[in-house]
């Protein structure tokens, strides 16, 4: 009987890390595809407000952004409410020369789709706000969008 | 010559491979966020420097919804709860001509949205939340008794019907200039 006895060593096997890379690297794909590249870095604050009835934006490529809320140095820039277009801050006045800037660098067939995704801080006034949409309104931008967090529970 | 044939095969050596993973992805942890472009869509009406023509509009076929500067809502004339606010905008809405008070029919009912320059974001877009919840629910009540399905499951012709009965018609007036500062 001894003839079959295999010899085995006492010391445990090494675990095969073998699958390790192909772990990661779905993860990595995951995260490849369910996030998107940050495009600004963001110099007001944006918590933005939640909501029910939301509609997904179409085409991230239609999409402008313009952010307001109070700047997060508040040293330098006070607290009161900003406008932030891409990496600046800019005046009210600026809003029409902006989108003019984001419908120059659509495709000419697909500027009529332009849309404006707002998000505005949920501690910010109105007031400021209601600038913007008058400067848009000008521009001729009417597709708007207040970005929101979506809210499951309803009132 | 005869000697290659018979070398056992090499392994290349991969537990690189997952450090080199890792870095891709914290790079791509650190570089993106997550897809959440979502929002509440309105269509703004053209510029125009004339003053809006004067409309007439029945009294009972607008609705009157307004917060203030210290986000009180006050909703034809009465200081009502958000949480009372969609189902009486409902009512509003599909009155179809039987309580005076309310409206003709939803062709023709406009629910006119007016804030403060001082009122708070979060307290507008939760206000007019509730206004487009009010036109959903009236939406998707009509097309579940008719065609069996949510209005967002239906087709674009039977989706255009829908439209045309409950069409959305919530004014953003501009707002008032009492409590900014």
């Amino acid at each position: 009987m001894a003839k079959f006895k295999t010899k085995r060593s006492n010391t445990t096997p090494a675990i095969s890390t073998a699958s390790l890379p192909d772990i990661i690297f779905i993860l990595l794909f995951f995260f490849m595809v369910s996030t998107v590249m940050r495009e600004v870095s963001l110099k007001v604050e944006n918590t933005l407000p939640k909501a029910t009835e939301l509609k997904k934006l179409a085409k991230r490529t239609l999409v402008s952004y313009i952010y307001v809320g109070s700047p997060l140095n508040k040293k330098l820039w006070g607290s009161a409410p900003k406008i932030q277009l891409n990496d600046a801050f800019a005046e009210v006045g600026d809003v029409g020369l902006f989108i003019a800037h984001e419908r120059a660098n659509m495709p000419e067939s697909k500027r009529r789709f332009l849309n404006v995704s707002l998000k505005v801080d949920k501690k910010t006034k109105i007031g400021i706000l209601t600038d913007v949409k008058q400067e848009l309104r000008k521009a001729n931008a009417l597709r708007i969008s207040y970005a929101a967090f979506p809210r499951s529970e309803v009132y | 010559m005869a000697k290659s044939k018979n070398r056992p095969s090499t392994e290349i050596n991969a537990s690189s491979m997952a450090d080199i993973a890792f870095l891709l992805l914290i790079f791509f942890l650190v570089t993106t966020r997550m897809a959440v472009d979502k929002g509440i869509s309105v269509v703004l009406p053209p510029w125009s420097d004339e003053p809006p023509p004067e409309t007439e509009l029945q009294d009972r076929n607008a609705f009157i919804v307004v917060v203030n500067s210290h986000d009180d809502l006050l909703v034809e004339n009465e200081i009502t709860d958000i949480k009372d606010l969609k189902n009486k905008a409902k009512r509003f809405i599909n009155n179809k001509g039987e309580d005076p008070t309310l409206s003709d029919n939803p062709q023709i009912a406009v629910i006119s949205f007016r804030g403060d320059r001082g009122t708070s974001y979060e307290r507008y877009i939760g206000v007019y939340n509730e206004l487009l919840a009010a036109y959903n629910e009236l939406r998707d009540e009509y097309s579940n008794g008719t065609y069996g399905s949510i209005y967002n499951d239906l087709d674009s012709a039977d989706r255009a019907v829908v439209k045309k009965l409950y069409p959305l018609r919530i004014s953003e007036a501009e707002p008032l200039d009492y409590g900014e500062h």
